[in-house]
């Protein structure tokens, strides 16, 4: 990947005790999505998204009778590449634990980027076009960088 | 069958007639061969990587008659038909262009073209059959010219685009092309009668109310005096031109078109694709997994022409979807593909005209 880090000194987070999971088994919430994805590891450092506040529970809906999942994330630094690398992490993660139907969008939250006005739209409209994506992932280069990050060591991902 | 009965019998409707599995991951686009001769022919591509060919056996079933594979070793976003029906040219991410000989039994590949920096996103074959035009995330189109011994030979690279061409489609009488981009704007290109080609229009947001973001297909008339495009901006927008068609080539005026019409509210996710039949009906096709169909409002109460919806296919299919075709042969069959791997066929029945 690129020769030196864009961020070498994230702000890692405590991991939080995880609660039981006080709802019905089978209605789909935004911690079952959040589950899916927090252990996704950062493209540049060994923590989870979670952990680095790239992503919470909270940044997280879901209309399961449309069948819909939106997601928001705030990169570690103001730079378009990590987050469109985390965006598409987040994206093929969805794609292959939610059923076939589900519409996914994925956003940087407003005020994370540099050059928000540029940069912002640039990353959103990178991540939520599907054919921009789908040639992406054909990328065998990016998409082992992307495979990296889902394959998690963590001992509490299930 | 009384009145009202018989008015609900005769409303449009679009009656699924086949549904076509095969392909192995997403089809992207699908291709009717324009040629009168041995009955409708539909040519598909997508994400598996292989171009699959659909015919009618005589008892009216559809079957796969052919699969063209191990030539692009990526997904295979567009395929198009020449228009005798004997080639047919396919598009790929992996930055080539195919071109196949179809002899009514096999294909053959004749012809790999080069060129593109990367994904070649849409390829459209000129009403004459002697110029093919091809486009790219490498934000250019190209223009090839078609040569004796399947030999291409690019005459021009159009550079105007700002962002990744998503498709261009000629013109369906004259040699102009326009294209449509990612940066939001529609292009017409057309040339100086020297073989020079030039930008010779652009429709943006703000000079011609324009889309407000990716613009992602476009479809012409039969007339050729309109074209609609459709958007991830979730509309279509109507266009007309005031040039003379009979202009040979060059096509004298084709800097002007206008927008007609914008149609919102039908769809609420991007629309990926558009096609304007022969009977002069638009079908829509799009991520919410609806298939619109959409006609010109003749009685006029309403200054100008307008554009009324005729129906609205609700899950269509099971996922997005990417393309829409009507069948030249027959205007009341509609071909559809989608992300869920599957093409269907539509067939429209009941009156669409008031």
């Amino acid at each position: 990947m690129t020769v030196g880090m864009i961020n070498a000194n994230p702000v890692v987070h405590e991991r939080p005790e995880r609660a039981a999971h006080p709802h019905a088994a089978d209605a789909l919430d935004p911690l079952d999505v959040f589950d899916t994805v927090r252990d996704i590891r950062d493209p540049e450092h060994p923590y989870s998204l979670e952990q680095l506040s790239v992503l919470s529970q909270e940044s997280i809906s879901v209309d399961e009778k449309l069948g819909r999942i939106q997601i928001t994330f705030t990169p570690t630094v103001q730079h378009c590449s990590m987050a469109t690398v985390i965006g598409l992490c987040l994206r093929l993660k969805l794609m292959q634990n939610f059923p076939p139907h589900f519409k996914i969008d994925i956003k940087v939250a407003p005020g994370s980027l540099a050059n928000e006005e540029s940069g912002l739209c640039t990353v959103n409209k990178q991540l939520n076009d599907k054919e921009r994506v789908a040639a992406a992932l054909e990328n065998p280069n990016l998409r082992q960088l992307v495979d990296e990050c889902l394959c998690s060591n963590d001992p509490y991902s299930h | 069958m009384d009145g009202a009965a018989a008015a609900a019998a005769a409303a449009a409707e679009l009656r699924e007639a086949h549904r076509l599995a095969g392909h192995a991951d997403r089809v992207w686009a699908l291709a009717w061969n324009p040629a009168p001769g041995a009955g409708p022919v539909l040519a598909s591509c997508g994400g598996d990587k292989t171009v699959r060919i659909w015919k009618r056996a005589p008892d009216g079933a559809w079957h796969c008659s052919d699969v063209l594979e191990d030539t692009h070793n990526r997904t295979v976003r567009s395929c198009a038909w020449s228009p005798d029906g004997r080639l047919l040219a396919t598009a790929s991410f992996d930055a080539t262009t195919a071109v196949w000989e179809y002899n009514g039994g096999d294909f053959e590949c004749v012809a790999t073209l080069e060129g593109h920096e990367n994904e070649v996103k849409s390829v459209s074959w000129s009403p004459s059959g002697s110029l093919l035009a091809t486009c790219s995330r490498d934000k250019m189109a190209w223009i090839w010219e078609v040569q004796p011994g399947n030999e291409y030979e690019c005459v021009s690279v159009l550079q105007g685009h700002t962002q990744d061409v998503k498709m261009v489609q000629w013109h369906p009488l004259l040699d102009i092309l326009v294209s449509v981009s990612y940066d939001n704007t529609i292009r017409v290109w057309a040339d100086d009668g020297d073989d020079e080609w030039h930008c010779v229009q652009t429709l943006t947001e703000a000079n011609n109310c324009g889309h407000s973001s990716t613009v992602w297909a476009v479809s012409f008339n039969h007339k050729g005096d309109r074209m609609v495009t459709c958007s991830d901006d979730r509309t279509l927008k109507i266009w007309d031109t005031s040039a003379d068609l009979s202009q040979p080539k060059t096509g004298e005026g084709h800097e002007s078109w206008r927008h007609l019409s914008t149609l919102t509210g039908y769809h609420d996710r991007t629309i990926f694709s558009a096609h304007w039949s022969s009977e002069d009906i638009i079908a829509s096709g799009a991520g919410d997994d609806a298939i619109c169909l959409f006609a010109e409002e003749k009685s006029s109460m309403v200054e100008g022409p307008s554009y009324k919806l005729i129906l609205k296919k609700e899950k269509a299919h099971d996922m997005d979807i990417n393309c829409v075709r009507w069948c030249p042969q027959d205007p009341r069959l509609l071909a559809s593909a989608s992300d869920d791997g599957t093409v269907k066929l539509w067939e429209l029945r009941g009156s669409v005209l008031d």
